[in-house]
C-alpha cells in the first residue's frame, strides 16, 4: 500500500511538474511584468515587448548592454518600463541604422525607470503628444564626449501635458540635456546636466517646477526659451528655484543653424522672451561669462502672434558666486564684454524692446524685471542694462546702466505645477 | 483571446502551431473574407483574407481594385503595387477634396513593395518584399505588415517590423544590397497617425488619384466613381484638382512639382497636428504661408539634422537649405524622412534642389 501511494505520489509530482512546466508560459501572459533580459536579438525581442505589452504591466529590464540597431517605440498606454539601475541597464543605440531617436513614447501614462539610453543617433528619449510621461532615475548619454554629431535632445518631451523628470541625468546632448517643449504642467527635480550645450532647457511651455537640479559643465545651464512660428507658443509661469548652475564653460559644441548654438561658453542661465518667469533661491557661480541674462527672441521673424520680448521675469534670493570673467569670444559674449564689462554683472537685461517702446515709451512698468533679496559677491555689479539696441545702432552714444532702482519690486509668487499621471500625483510614482 | 494575446502566442512559440493550423485550409481562398478582415485578431498569413488569389497571390480580387498616385513616397527605390477593396454593398466614399478619402468601415487599403530583379528590366520578374494592410474596422483603421517568403507564395504577419538585405542589380549593372527596413507597428503609426493620434491613410485623396487609369483608357477617379467606391456624379478631370507627378515636366511647373513631390514625400508627418508638428515646418500642397513651408525658417530642434545650415530653404541655394542636406543623408539622425528609406532619392534630391534654385 503504502508502495503504491509512494509511487502514485511521484506520478502525481510528475504530472504536475510537466503541467506547471508547460503553462508557464500562459501564467507569464497573465502576469503584470513581462521580462526582457539583456542578450541576443535584443532589437525584435524588445519592440516586440514594448508593441505588445498591455496597459498597466511593466517591461522589467535585466541588467546588461541591449545592443540596439533601431529606434525603439511604445504606443501602449500606462506601460512601465523599468531597469535594474541607470548605470546597470543600458539600450545602446551604438549601433543604430535607423530610427530618428533611441526611445519614442507616443502614448499616455508611460513610466520610465532606472535605465540608460546611450549613444542615440538623433534624441535619446522622446515623449511627443501625450498625457503623462514620467522619467524617473534615467540617464541619457553620448559617451564619446560633447561632439557636434552627438544627437540634439537626451529627454525630450513634446507637446505633451502632465511631464515629471526627477532623478534623470543627461550627458553630451549637442543641444538640450534635459528638454521640455511646447507642454503644460511640468516639474523636472533632482536632475544633473553635464557636457550639454543647454543642460536643462524649458521652451515655449507653461506651468512648470524647475528645481533642486544640478547643471556644470555644460555649455549654459538653464533656459527657458519661446520661439516663434510653432504650434505652441507664449510660454509662460515658469518656476526656477533650488538649482546649482556653476561651471558651465564647456565650449559651444552644437552644430550651426541650431538656435542653442547662441549660447556663450560659461552661461549660468537665459531667459528668452516668456511671460511671468520666477528665478528663487538658486545658486550660480563659476560661469566664464554671466550668471544671468534676460533677453529678447535675437533673430527676425515673421509671426504677428509672437512675443519676443520677456515680461515679468522675477528674480529674487539667489546666491550669486563670481562669474563672467573670462568671456566666450563669440558674438554673444563679446556684445556682453563690450556692453557691460568684466566682470559681468550677475543679471544682465538685454535691453531690447520693440523699437517704438525703445525709443519712446520704455518698457510698460507691469511688464518689467523685478529684482530683489540677492546675494552677490564683493565688486560685482548685481544687475546691468546692456543697452544692445545702442551698442549696434551707434556704438558711440552707447552706455550701459547699472542702475536697478526701477526694478526693485516684487511680483507675486507663482503658483506651484501639479503633474498628474494615471490620475496620481505624479511624486508618487518615483519608488 | 485578443489580438495581443493571440501574436504574443504566436511569438513564444515561434508561429509554429498556428502557422501549421491555418496553412492547410486557407490557402486557395478566392472570396474576401470580410469577417476576417473586421475581426479583432489579424490573420497570421495575407492569403487568409482572400484579397489575392493564385499560386503567387497575383490574382487581386474582383472587388479589389488597383490605383496609383500621382506623388508616391520614395522608399528606396521600391516599386509598389496599391489596391483599394471596399465590401460588396458598403457605401463609397464621398467626394472631398481637402484631405484623404473616407473610405466606409470594411474597406482595406493594400500596398505590396517589391524590387525587379534587376532594374535594367522594370517589365520582369518582381521579388515582393511585404504587403501592407489598411483596414478599416469598426473600432478605427489598423495596419498590419506582411513579410513576403522566400519561395514568394504568402506573406506572414510581422508586427514588430524586420530588417531584410535585399540584393538589388541597379540600371547601371552595378550589384548593391538594401536594408530594407519593415516597419513595426509604431512605426506605421508614425506616418499615418492623424490629429487624434489614430491611424488613417494617407495616399488616396482626390488631388492625388486625379489621373489617367493604367490603361490609358480614362481617368482613375470616374473609374472608381463608376465602380461606386467614390461617390458622383463625376466631373470634368479639369474640374478636379491635381498634383503633378513630381518628374514629368508636362504634368506642371517646377514648384507645383516640387511642392508635389513634398507633399507625397514629407506632409504626412509636417503637417500641423502630425508627427513633425512640432517643428513648425509644413510641406502640404496646400500650406501657403512662406516660412512655414520652409522659406528662411530656422531649425527649431533639429540638432545635428542642420548640418551647420541656418534655414530649411534658402531661396537660390540648395547647397545652404537643410531642407535638400537632410534628403541627401542617409544618416538615421540626420536624414528625412527619418523611416521608410536607407537609400537616397537622387532624382528627388535633383527636383528640389532645381526648385530651390530658382526661388528669390
Amino acid at each position: 500500500m503504502g508502495g503504491k501511494l509512494k509511487n502514485y505520489n511521484i506520478i502525481n509530482m510528475l504530472i504536475g511538474f510537466v503541467v506547471v512546466a508547460f503553462l508557464t508560459p500562459a501564467i507569464a501572459f497573465a502576469d503584470d511584468i513581462i521580462q526582457v533580459p539583456a542578450g541576443s536579438n535584443a532589437q525584435e525581442r524588445l519592440q516586440e515587448a514594448l508593441i505588445l505589452a498591455e496597459p498597466g504591466q511593466t517591461i522589467q529590464l535585466s541588467e546588461g548592454v541591449y545592443s540596439l540597431t533601431d529606434g525603439l517605440s511604445l504606443d501602449v498606454q500606462d506601460v512601465t518600463v523599468r531597469g535594474m539601475g541607470m548605470d546597470k541597464s543600458v539600450l545602446s543605440f551604438k549601433n543604430q541604422e535607423g530610427g530618428s531617436e533611441g526611445l519614442l513614447i507616443t502614448s499616455d501614462g508611460v513610466v520610465l525607470k532606472d535605465f540608460a539610453v546611450e549613444d542615440s543617433k538623433g534624441d535619446a528619449i522622446k515623449a511627443k503628444g501625450v498625457d503623462g510621461i514620467a522619467m524617473i532615475r534615467v540617464r541619457t548619454e553620448w559617451t564619446g564626449g560633447p561632439k557636434a554629431t552627438n544627437g540634439a535632445y537626451g529627454l525630450y518631451p513634446v507637446q505633451s501635458k502632465n511631464v515629471y523628470i526627477d532623478g534623470a541625468v543627461a550627458i553630451g546632448a549637442s543641444d538640450a540635456g534635459i528638454y521640455v517643449g511646447q507642454s503644460d504642467k511640468i516639474i523636472v527635480r533632482n536632475s544633473r546636466g553635464e557636457f550639454n550645450v543647454a543642460g536643462l532647457e524649458i521652451e515655449n511651455s507653461y506651468n512648470a517646477d524647475v528645481f533642486d537640479n544640478v547643471m556644470t559643465n555644460n555649455t549654459g545651464g538653464l533656459l527657458v526659451f519661446d520661439l516663434p512660428n510653432l504650434p505652441q507658443q507664449g510660454g509662460h509661469n515658469v518656476r526656477f528655484f533650488r538649482n546649482k548652475s556653476y561651471g558651465n564653460n564647456t565650449d559651444n559644441f552644437a552644430p550651426e543653424g541650431n538656435i542653442v548654438g547662441i549660447v556663450p561658453r560659461g552661461t549660468g542661465m537665459i531667459v528668452m522672451a516668456n511671460e511671468n518667469v520666477e528665478i528663487f533661491e538658486n545658486e550660480f557661480s563659476d560661469n566664464d561669462t554671466m550668471n544671468i541674462v534676460v533677453a529678447s527672441y535675437v533673430d527676425d521673424f515673421d509671426d504677428e502672434h509672437y512675443q519676443p520680448t520677456p515680461r515679468k521675469i522675477h528674480i529674487h534670493h539667489n546666491k550669486f558666486g563670481k562669474s563672467g570673467m573670462k568671456h566666450d569670444t563669440g558674438e554673444f559674449g563679446t556684445i556682453v564684454k563690450e556692453t557691460v564689462g568684466a566682470p559681468s554683472p550677475d543679471i544682465i537685461w538685454d535691453g531690447v524692446l520693440p523699437i517704438v517702446d525703445y525709443l519712446f515709451f520704455g518698457q510698460d512698468e507691469d511688464d518689467q524685471l523685478a529684482i530683489h533679496d540677492n546675494e552677490h559677491s564683493d565688486g560685482v555689479r548685481p544687475y546691468g542694462n546692456a543697452n544692445m539696441i545702442m551698442h549696434v545702432l551707434a556704438p558711440f552714444l552707447h552706455s550701459p546702466d547699472f542702475d536697478a532702482s526701477a526694478y526693485q519690486k516684487s511680483y507675486p509668487s507663482l503658483p506651484p505645477v501639479t503633474v498628474t499621471i494615471r490620475g496620481k500625483p505624479a511624486e508618487s510614482l518615483v519608488q | 483571446m485578443n489580438a495581443f494575446l493571440i501574436s504574443r502566442f504566436v511569438s513564444l512559440f515561434s508561429g509554429f502551431v498556428l502557422c501549421a493550423l491555418f496553412a492547410g485550409t486557407a490557402l486557395g481562398a478566392s472570396q474576401v473574407n470580410d469577417r476576417l478582415l473586421m475581426g479583432q485578431k489579424p490573420a497570421a498569413r495575407l492569403s487568409e483574407y482572400g484579397l489575392f488569389s493564385g499560386p503567387g497571390l497575383e490574382h487581386p480580387d474582383e472587388r479589389v481594385i488597383r490605383y496609383t498616385i500621382s506623388n508616391p513616397l520614395f522608399t528606396d527605390y521600391a516599386l509598389k503595387d496599391r489596391f483599394l477593396y471596399l465590401p460588396k454593398n458598403a457605401k463609397p466614399a464621398s467626394y472631398q477634396t481637402a484631405g484623404v478619402l473616407n473610405f466606409p468601415v470594411g474597406s482595406v487599403l493594400i500596398k505590396t513593395f517589391a524590387y525587379p530583379a534587376s532594374f535594367k528590366d522594370l517589365g520582369g520578374p518582381l521579388r515582393k518584399i511585404e504587403t501592407r494592410l489598411l483596414v478599416h474596422k469598426k473600432s478605427g483603421w489598423v495596419g498590419y505588415p506582411y513579410v513576403w517568403n522566400d519561395e514568394q507564395t504568402d506573406a506572414a504577419l510581422k508586427l514588430a517590423g524586420k530588417r531584410l538585405k535585399v540584393d538589388v542589380i541597379w540600371k547601371s549593372g552595378e550589384k548593391g544590397v538594401i536594408s530594407y527596413a519593415v516597419p513595426n507597428k509604431n512605426q506605421c503609426k508614425g506616418c499615418h497617425g492623424d490629429k487624434e493620434k489614430r491611424l488613417a491613410p494617407i495616399g488616396p485623396k482626390i488631388r492625388n488619384l486625379n489621373k489617367t487609369n493604367q490603361s490609358g483608357s480614362g481617368n482613375q477617379i470616374h473609374d472608381l466613381i463608376d465602380r461606386d467606391y467614390i461617390e458622383g456624379p463625376k466631373r470634368d478631370t479639369g474640374d478636379m484638382p491635381k498634383v503633378p507627378f513630381p518628374f514629368n515636366p508636362e504634368e506642371g511647373t517646377l514648384v507645383d512639382r516640387a511642392r508635389s513631390y513634398l507633399d507625397g514625400n514629407c506632409a504626412h508627418c509636417h503637417a500641423p497636428g502630425r508627427a513633425a508638428d512640432t517643428s513648425g515646418l509644413y510641406l502640404g500642397y496646400l500650406e501657403k504661408r512662406e516660412v512655414h513651408w520652409g522659406l528662411d525658417k530656422p531649425p527649431v530642434a533639429a540638432g545635428r539634422g542642420s548640418g551647420g545650415l541656418l534655414v530649411d530653404i534658402d531661396p537660390g541655394h540648395p547647397e545652404k537649405s537643410i531642407l535638400v542636406f537632410r534628403m541627401k543623408s542617409n544618416d538615421p539622425g540626420v536624414m528625412m524622412p527619418e523611416t521608410g528609406r536607407s537609400m537616397i532619392d537622387k532624382e528627388g534630391v535633383a527636383l528640389i534642389e532645381a526648385f530651390i534654385r530658382q526661388l528669390d
